[in-house]
């Protein structure tokens, strides 16, 4: 049995979560480093890129072109234009806890009869 | 406009067919396995949670961070997700942030799921919450020490994760020398672990200030003091 103040602090903690969630995609994302991460540094390793193709030797030039590249959302952007990674963060914040919450509420111990 | 493609998971063809489906049938056992046992940690209370906890994996993934001049680094979640919902429902969060980044996003390959689900979802929620259960006594005592734990079992999880890669590309990959990559991945993310140890104790800090009993690892079975007590004579 949860007291109503306790579930109001759990709506609060969970409402706080997608908030900062969605800020986050939504507009923190324009601040973020368009270096390769880790791993794409350790591919690019031996490559020196010249007009978006990798010269030389590394493991990135095994990388095949990716099967969803024509998804409209394709690269944290919105048909190609980088200026709506922001709108692309919140399309996948929105769908990500459809599909998640979504399977999670049906994997969950009902309460009750 | 610009044609440079962001990515932050294994492309197809970083390691080969025969590998990538290997770690294809691994990730769908554990996979398996963590939907089984998540059903134990999944109620009314706790499902909602642990679906918002997915979406904030998702949006902090795409913060990525510097940690080297050209090099960036960004949130994997494995420690995060496994010390805020428990180890399975963790691993499920990072697996459906993967999944949907592949079809979505372009980033990460579709027939590479199986490396990057293994690496970040299976290893990296298993490793950081190992550590984090090692820990927990010290969570238990003290903010500080919940802090220090959250931090730890963050930069665990991802310098393991990232073994997993160098595992996968032994196995599969065509490239460097095997202790390149090693010493390279191990490095960078040595540095990513930092980052990831900072945001993971900042969420987990706030979440348990406000309400501690949201906190998976802080419920788990309490030491049976009075038992040991009446052990002893």
């Amino acid at each position: 049995m949860t007291s109503t103040p306790t579930r109001r602090r759990q709506a609060g903690v969970l409402g706080a979560f997608l908030l900062v969630a969605l800020l986050l995609a939504g507009g923190a994302s324009y601040l973020a480093s368009g270096s390769p991460d880790g791993l794409d540094a350790v591919t690019q390793t031996g490559c020196r890129e010249t007009d978006g193709a990798l010269q030389g030797w590394c493991i990135a030039q095994n990388a095949g072109e990716h099967a969803s590249a024509g998804s409209p959302f394709a690269d944290y952007a919105v048909g190609g234009d980088d200026a709506l990674t922001g709108v692309a963060g919140v399309v996948g914040v929105i769908a990500t806890l459809v599909v998640a919450g979504g399977l999670f509420w049906l994997l969950r111990r009902r309460s009750g009869p | 406009m610009s044609t440079e493609p962001v990515a932050m998971h294994m492309s197809d063809g970083i390691v080969d067919a025969p590998v990538s489906l290997a770690f294809g049938v691994v990730a769908i056992l554990g996979l398996a396995v963590c939907i089984a046992r998540a059903r134990r940690d999944l109620d009314d209370r706790t499902a909602p949670l642990a679906g918002l906890v997915a979406a904030f994996v998702f949006a902090v993934q795409m913060l990525n961070f510097p940690v080297l001049p050209g090099v960036s680094g960004h949130l994997l979640g494995g420690a995060l997700t496994a010390i805020l919902v428990g180890p399975s429902v963790g691993a499920l969060c990072v697996a459906i942030v993967l999944v949907l980044q592949a079809l979505l996003f372009a980033d990460g390959g579709l027939s590479a799921l199986g490396t990057n689900i293994t690496n970040m979802a299976l290893i990296g929620t298993g490793v950081g919450f190992a550590v984090a259960v090692a820990l927990r006594p010290l969570a238990r005592r003290s903010r500080a020490g919940l802090l220090v734990t959250a931090f730890v079992a963050a930069w665990v999880n991802t310098l393991v994760a990232s073994l997993g890669f160098v595992l996968e590309y032994a196995l599969g990959g065509q490239g460097p020398a095997l202790g390149t990559v090693l010493a390279l991945m191990a490095g960078f993310h040595t540095l990513i672990g930092i980052g990831e140890g900072i945001i993971t104790a900042l969420t987990v800090g706030a979440v348990a200030a406000v309400r501690p009993d949201l906190v998976y690892l802080l419920r788990g079975p309490r030491p049976e003091l009075t038992i040991r007590e009446g052990a002893t004579r």
